[in-house]
């Protein structure tokens, strides 16, 4: 599904990406771990079409198509989703005219009609119920004054409303309590399918007690510097990064 | 044309009839110019009573003698007042009693205006006087109002049926001396509405006024008067649209209301007027007069969504003369490219427990610069004021402006007065979230910006908000930077 070769991505000239490979197939479940400033986020955002990055080599497919040529809205409209790691406040738009509009964006790029506002609104009851989501926040400003448990929440809650096929988290863990996080990762794990994949970015193996991968990859000074089954999460959570760092600093 | 001052000349000479000239005066056209005789030519042209001639030359004698006001941030060419034609009429100026009798011209017109009579006709129940260059040509529903006794017709109109409450109301909210603008407005105004709502009367529907400026160098000096008589109820909008220009076209209106004890006016405007191109050139320059009068526990509310004119300037205000009376201002400015606009409002409290609040929106893209100037001042004797502003600037470009200025004068230590100021540029993030989500960049700074301006769109009414909504749209595309 998705395929990023020798990826190189630089900001202000600054290269923080440097040569990452990694493959993602159908159905499977990827924890990208990390160091801070290793390039979790920034590596998602490259995936997303986030413009301030340049990339200057390196190619990702994605589903038979070049990633990198395609704009931001139609990878998105391809079936990406990034769930963000510090969401977007937007003042004045429900939550539920957003995610309306995404929608009927989504379906018009695959011709397909836009949706009834009566089987939208069933599909709000239906995914708000994954990540139990009070049905006022559906209704309130796209998460103005929504507490950071609620952010992430609904993060999954439009995830499940757009039904992507490949959805990557970045740090949807932090900031959540115990109660919260097992939520989100309900909500993670009930979407699930042999069709889609996931790619959890995550700093602590916290969450992955409750998403478990099928793989996991440390990234590190802007490469995937070590790969293993998800006990390597363990190892991590163990030795510290400290010990990559030492291992692969030159 | 081949029509001269020294034709208008002649035919004065000859002319018997006391008012200038009879009606075998066959050009539609005023002469280039600004005079008395063209003044004369004017309410000759409309068959005015010999007063209402009179309030149009005492009007030009004091705008001859006032300047043409300097704004510290608006710079344009000034007009050139003696370069333009003051009065024309469109070729067909017969009445229309149904939808059927309307020239198909002027529906090919109105459909280009985004909404036709026909749809506002079945889908709202709106009342629509549409004024094409000065002359109102197609009035609708008159009669459903007439059994209510609400009198909703062009200014002319009023002027020959009701002259005793023309005479009565006419400048006693915006007085002639009031301003540059307003002055020469009263002196040359060719036509307008006229809406009177008897006492204790709700208007079931919306009245509602089109205007168009057609004519290429026709200024507007159209002239709107309200009156809500006591214990009344009326909503009115006022939508605007022109075609593109090459040179700059002048609008001067003079908008009074007048809300008696215990009347409620909603006057809400949607502006589109051609802001110019790109590089700046063209537009229309609109200088408008607004003002309201709130008797005791009336209320007068503005909303007002503008997106056009090269120029506007602009302050649509209430003098809170009645004790327990309420004053509102809702607006949202956009300014694009060149465009220069300097709005705000006025709120001018001088009865016992008056309440204004102040709610404006600007968003300035492109070159553009966009001003925001309102006063709130509390008389000696206004005890218990209330004033509440709240003023957002959002910036989608490096290269634009928003300015801020509200004075406050305040005379009596009881009031209680509250100012808040924001500015923020779009969010590069927010717009980012909204592509990743499929959104197109441009329904992303739709919603956005739409979302910026709830508290204000959410005052029009439904209709009204869904074409603002589109404008907004309109206006701001491809103009993140
Ligand atoms: N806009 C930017 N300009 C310059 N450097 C940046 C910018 N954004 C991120 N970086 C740098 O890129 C590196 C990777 O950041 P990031 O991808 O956010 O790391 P992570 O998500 O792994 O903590 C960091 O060193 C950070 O300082
Ligand atoms: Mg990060």
């Amino acid at each position: 599904m998705l395929k990023i070769n020798n990826l190189h991505a630089s900001i202000d000239g600054k290269e923080i990406l440097k040569g990452l490979n990694l493959e993602v197939k159908a159905g499977e479940v990827h924890a990208i771990m990390g160091p801070n400033g290793a390039g979790k986020s920034t590596l998602a955002s490259i995936l997303a079409g986030r413009e301030e990055y340049e990339v200057t080599e390196g190619s990702v497919d994605f589903d038979g198509k070049d990633l990198l040529e395609l704009a931001t809205e139609d990878r998105a409209r391809e079936g990406l989703f990034l769930a963000f790691q510090y969401p977007v406040e937007i003042p004045g738009v429900s939550n539920v005219n957003f995610l309306r509009t995404a929608l009927n964006e989504i379906r018009e790029y695959r011709g397909e009609e836009q949706i009834s506002a009566k089987d939208f609104m069933a599909l709000v009851r239906e995914k708000s119920a994954i990540v139990e989501l009070d049905a006022k926040l559906a209704s309130r400003s796209v998460n103005e004054g929504f507490s950071g448990g609620e952010k992430k929440r609904n993060e999954i809650f439009q995830m499940a409303m757009l039904d992507p096929k490949l959805a990557i988290l970045d740090e949807t863990d932090s900031g959540l309590d115990i109660d919260a996080l097992r939520i989100v990762a309900n909500g993670v794990n009930t979407l699930k399918s042999a069709e889609n994949a996931t790619i959890v970015i995550t700093h602590y193996q916290r969450l992955l007690d409750y998403i478990v991968p099928d793989f996991v990859h440390v990234l590190y000074n802007g490469q995937i510097v070590k790969s293993g089954p998800k006990e390597l999460a363990l190892e991590l959570e163990e030795k510290g990064y400290d010990w990559i760092k030492a291992e692969f600093s030159i | 044309m081949g029509y001269t001052e020294n034709d208008l000349a002649k035919d004065l000479e000859n002319s018997e009839y006391k008012f200038g000239f009879t009606t075998n005066i066959e050009s539609d056209k005023a002469p280039i110019g600004l005079n008395e005789d063209i003044i004369r030519f004017i309410s000759a042209k409309k068959n005015e009573p010999e007063w209402l001639l009179e309030f149009r030359l005492k009007s030009f004698k004091i705008w001859q003698e006032m300047t043409e006001p300097n704004w510290a941030h608006i710079h344009y060419n000034k007009p050139d007042f003696q370069a333009i034609s003051y009065y024309s009429a469109p070729k067909q100026t017969k009445k229309y009693e149904s939808w059927d009798d309307v020239d198909p011209e002027m529906k090919a017109t109105m459909a280009k205006l985004g909404i036709s009579l026909e749809e506002q006709q079945r889908l709202t129940g709106v009342a629509v006087d549409f004024v094409m260059d000065s002359v109102s040509v197609a009035t609708s529903f008159k009669s459903k109002l007439k059994e209510l006794g609400i009198i909703f017709c062009s200014f002319s109109e009023a002027v020959q049926e009701y002259p005793e409450l023309i005479q009565k109301y006419m400048g006693s909210v915006v007085p002639v001396t009031d301003n540059f603008y307003a002055a020469l407005n009263s002196a040359v105004f060719t036509d307008g509405s006229f809406c009177y709502i008897p006492k204790g009367v709700r208007c079931p529907m919306e009245l509602s006024t089109y205007f168009r400026i057609n004519e290429a160098n026709t200024g507007q000096f159209e002239r709107t008067l309200v009156v809500a008589d006591e214990g009344s109820y009326v909503s009115y909008l006022e939508g605007c649209t022109a075609p593109q220009r090459d040179e700059n076209q002048l609008h001067a209106a003079v908008v009074e209301l007048i809300a008696l004890n215990d009347a409620e006016i909603k006057y809400s405007t949607v502006q589109n007027w051609y802001p110019g191109d790109k590089n700046g050139d063209g537009g229309v320059f609109n200088f408008v007069t607004k003002r309201g009068i709130c008797e005791r526990n009336a209320k007068i509310s503005w909303t007002q969504v503008e997106t056009g004119s090269a120029v506007t300037w602009k302050y649509p205000s209430c003098i809170l003369k009645g004790d327990n009376s309420i004053g509102e201002f809702y607006s949202v400015a956009v300014t694009n490219n060149y465009q220069q606009a300097d709005t705000g409002t006025k709120m001018i409290h001088l009865g016992k427990n008056t309440k204004s609040t102040i709610i404006s929106k600007g968003i300035s893209a492109g070159k553009s610069h966009n001003s925001y100037r309102g006063l709130v001042q509390i008389h000696k004797n206004a005890q218990n004021a209330r004033n509440f502003s709240q003023c957002d600037s959002l910036l989608m470009t490096d290269e634009c402006g928003a300015h801020t200025f509200p004075y406050i004068e305040c005379k009596n230590p009881s009031a209680k007065i509250e100012h808040e100021a924001t500015t923020s540029k779009i969010g590069e993030d927010q717009i980012f979230y909204c592509l990743q989500r499929g959104i197109s960049e441009e329904k992303a700074i739709s919603l956005i910006v739409n979302g910026y301006c709830k508290e204000v769109l959410n005052q029009l009414p439904m209709e009204f908000a869904v074409e603002a909504q589109k404008l907004l749209s309109i206006s701001l595309e491809g103009s993140v930077g």
